[in-house]
Order: structure tokens, then sequence, then C-alpha cells
């Protein structure tokens, strides 16, 4: 597996968030995630302007064998999606903490990326996740 | 983010022989039907294109080996199975079959080997072995035919352009030679092996039954010989691409073989009462109320089982659906009402989309059938 970049946080359900220095919030799915999908062969992504609520479900990712939602882990309003992922979905599988983001959010409510998990008390969920 | 796959328990299933050499080669293990068994060794993706470009393996050991003995096997497969056995004669011949229930509704679907005239060989599938066997030892008990399972058999099906190029270099001279010779849809024993020229993938290949206590070294001089293995994620990609039906999806106990696109299989020679006959005669008298149709999408997206279809004659579902690695786009079996489809359309998450009906097999020997591709 690799390493979970310190400057994200994370849901339970295994999305990222990560504050960009204008205040606004990129949103994706962990390694780990990606992995228990395998081969990603479509994206479904909200719309620029999209109103995303935390939890919700916001986005959807398709592999062979499965589509799962995706859930924002902040709420506000969509301001960019990764529409590279229309054509490459596996961008996702080869890079899911860099060029497989999904969609950036213009948070309403900052205070909330303070109830997401650490990188570290996620790599400690993982590790329950597997005993 | 749900994740919607079934990771069984692992603790309950039943393991083939080749367990641990799955684990050895870091494969992702599932609950497939009760047993414990490989989805994919990393890439499902890669396996399938290993397949269909050069030559992959597959464990299909869990599915269900039955050798039949008597002097009337043949009056007994005459009863129990919808196609006609009387297309058997030659030592080796397959046949695949649909085995029905009295109201013409598919048991399972199997395949049958002709060995001599007390000795035919079946193959069902796993996860209908529970039913299955007491079906079929009902009506064998009629016949005074012996019917012997054969867990002391692994299987392995190696497909692909170059699959049996690889496993006949494993082969002594005489077996190879025999081998080589095999027609499709013919098997021949060699070496100790079953080895028939049949497969689930739309590629040309063999399955071979090996004693499990010469399995594992079988399996590692295939690897030695470059075939990849793949696991059983890349063989349902590769079985839909051949639009080759899978039980429990396509077809169950309440489907006839009319409705579920395989009329191809049902014979209805003069004379022979199978099982089931009664019913589907009625059924073809009457009309076949529903079909099954190949689907596919040119706009992105995934179609998966339980999607719900429209067509002019109505509202139907998807069987199975899949990204065909293949084609790049999805593709599926659905069974809709019988009739005219006019603008045929599926709800995806409450949006529509238009689909494409096309004649199946979408993929064969590797490539897009006619009509496929736009």
């Amino acid at each position: 597996m690799s390493e979970i970049p310190g400057d994200l946080k994370f849901l339970k359900s295994h999305e990222w968030a990560r504050v960009e220095d204008n205040g606004k919030v990129t949103v994706g799915i962990s390694d780990h995630a990606q992995g228990l999908l395998g081969d990603l062969v479509y994206v479904e992504l909200p719309s620029v302007g999209d109103t995303v609520t935390m939890g919700n479900a916001s986005a959807v990712v398709e592999s062979v064998k499965a589509a799962s939602d995706v859930y924002s882990p902040i709420s506000g309003t969509v301001v960019a999606v990764n529409e590279a992922l229309s054509d490459k979905p596996e961008t996702i599988n080869e890079d899911a903490y860099g060029e497989g983001w999904i969609f950036v959010v213009q948070p309403s409510d900052m205070d909330e990326i303070n109830e997401l998990l650490s990188p570290d008390d996620y790599a400690e969920l993982l590790e329950e996740d597997d005993h | 983010m749900r994740v919607f796959v079934t990771v069984g328990m692992s603790f309950m299933s039943k393991q083939t022989i080749y367990n641990a050499s799955h684990r050895a080669l870091n494969a992702k293990m599932v609950d497939f039907g009760g047993w414990d068994m490989p989805i994919h060794y990393g890439s499902q993706m890669d396996e399938h294109h290993q397949v269909r470009k050069d030559a992959g393996m597959f464990d299909v050991s869990h599915m269900t080996v039955v050798d039949l003995h008597g002097e009337q096997v043949r009056p007994f497969l005459r009863k129990l199975v919808a196609n006609s056995v009387d297309k058997l004669t030659k030592s080796g011949k397959a046949l695949y079959s649909c085995m029905l229930n009295e109201n013409g509704g598919v048991i399972d679907d199997l395949i049958v080997y002709y060995m001599n005239e007390s000795y035919f060989r079946v193959v069902v599938n796993a996860a209908t072995r529970d039913k299955d066997m007491p079906w079929i030892e009902k009506h064998a008990a009629d016949f005074g035919v012996k019917v012997t399972e054969r867990r002391d058999l692994a299987m392995v099906a190696v497909q692909g352009p170059n699959a049996r190029e690889k496993v006949i270099g494993l082969l002594s001279p005489d077996a190879a030679k025999a081998c080589g010779k095999l027609g499709k849809f013919v098997a021949c024993e060699a070496d100790g092996m079953f080895i028939a020229r049949t497969g689930y993938t739309g590629e040309d290949g063999f399955e071979i039954m090996v004693p499990e206590t010469k399995a594992v070294e079988f399996w590692n001089q295939l690897l030695d010989a470059g075939v990849k293995p793949a696991g059983l994620g890349a063989r349902d990609t590769l079985r839909l691409e051949a639009g080759m039906a899978l039980y429990g999806q396509d077809m169950d106990d309440g489907v006839s073989p009319f409705e579920a696109g395989l009329a191809w299989t049902v014979a209805l020679d003069e004379g022979r009462d199978f099982i089931g006959r009664a019913a589907l005669e009625k059924q073809k008298a009457n009309g076949v109320p529903r079909q099954t149709i190949g689907l596919v999408m040119d706009e992105k997206g995934v179609l998966r089982h339980g999607q719900q279809v429209f067509t002019a004659s109505g509202e139907g579902e998807i069987l199975s659906g899949t990204f065909s690695p293949t084609l790049g786009k999805a593709i599926a079996l659905a069974r809709v009402p019988a009739g005219d489809l006019g603008n045929v359309e599926v709800d995806i998450r409450g949006k529509r989309f238009g689909l494409r009906a096309v004649k199946y097999p979408f993929v064969r020997d590797g490539a897009a059938q006619e009509g496929v591709l736009v």
C-alpha cells in the first residue's frame, strides 16, 4: 500500500479531503478503496455548482466488478470536477491521492473538517478491518 | 464510499487443491458458490486481455464432475437433458445442454462427454451441486445408472490463442499428438489427464481434468510455460463477451431455454421424451412470452444485473452486465417481453440511456463480432 499523505483527512467510508491554500477542499477516494474496487472503468462526476452535503453520495465510481457511491467528506458547493477521469478513470487506480482527485468543494462550514479522521486514525481503521 | 463487493466468509468456504497456489500468487480470494476462489491476482483487466491475446489459466476445480456408468446411460441422458445425446457417437465428443424440470425451467446447464456406450461424463456447476446431484441420482436409479462424483479430480481451464500450444508443449509425444488433433468440443484421455477442447471464454483452449495428486505440479508447469493465472472476475467478463450464459444470473428454474436464448440447445427430436419437453412444446405453441437480447451501450457507463430496461413491447431487466474490456464499452444480456424492441433504453440511477440491441456473441477469438461496434 502506498504512503498516506499527511495533509489528508478521511471519512471512515474511504473518501479523502485536502484543504488547499485557497480554502477550497479537494476530494478523492483512498488508495485502499481503489484497491478494493479494482480496475476502474467509469466515474460519474457531480456538476460544477452542485450542492453537496457531508456524508451524502456525490459521485459514483465503477470498476469492472462493482459500482460505489462516493460520499462527500464536506458540505458546500462543487467548484471543479476532474473531467480527465471521464476518459481515464484508471487514473484513480494509478494515483488515488494525486491525479485521481474527483471534485473540489467550496466549503460552507469549514469546521466539518475537524470531524474527519487523521491519516494515522484512518490507517489504524484499515488495520482493524484486516483482522 | 460503499463498496458493493461480496467478500465471502472464507473460513466457511470449501477449498480447491489450488488454494495455497492462489494465495502464493497474491490472489484476492472471495466466496463463490460456497468455494474460496480467486477473483483476481492483481488486475482483472490485465487477466482478461492476457486470455484474449496470449494464454491464461483458471482454477475451475469447484465445478462438479460426475461420471455415469451403466448399460442404460444413453437412454438415461436422452431423458435427463434437453439437447439430444444421440448427436454423440464419437468417443470424447462433448455436448452442451440444459437439464430441465417438468415445467421446462432450467435446473442447470452442463456439458456431457461421450466416452463409450456404458460411460458418459457430465460437468455441472459448483453452486448448483446440491440440487443437481439428488436430481441426477433420482432419475439415474430408474435406468440402473451408477453416479460417481469425481472430487478426486482438479480442473484447470487454459484459454487463449496460444493456450493449446503451451499445454501441448508439456505433454508426452503420444499425448501431444492426440491433443494436437482434437477437434473443437472433443476430449481425450492423455498422460493420465482428461483434456477437452472446450471453454467459457470465447477463445480456443483446453479444459483439463487432472488427478489431485498431480494437480499442483501441473499448475506449476503451466506457470513455467508462461501461462498466467486469471481469476473468476476475468472469467466472467470473458464469458459475457463470448455471449455465454451464467446459471443463476441469465437463467434459472423459472426460465425456459427458449426465454434464455438457449433454443439452439434444445432438440425436439422425434420420439424422445425428455424431462420438460411437454412444457416446452406448450410454450412454443402458445408463444414464448420473453426473449433474451444482447445490448451494447455506446455512452459511458456500466450495465449491471438488475437494471431496468425499456422496449417497445414492455419492460425487462439486465441479467448479466459488465464493462467489456475488449470493446471498451458496456455490454449486457437482458430479458425483455417478446416482440418488437423499438428504441431500447436502460435506467441507471434514475437516468435513461439509449442502448443498441445486437446479436451476440459480442467477441469471439479476440475480435468484436459484426454489428457490435458502430
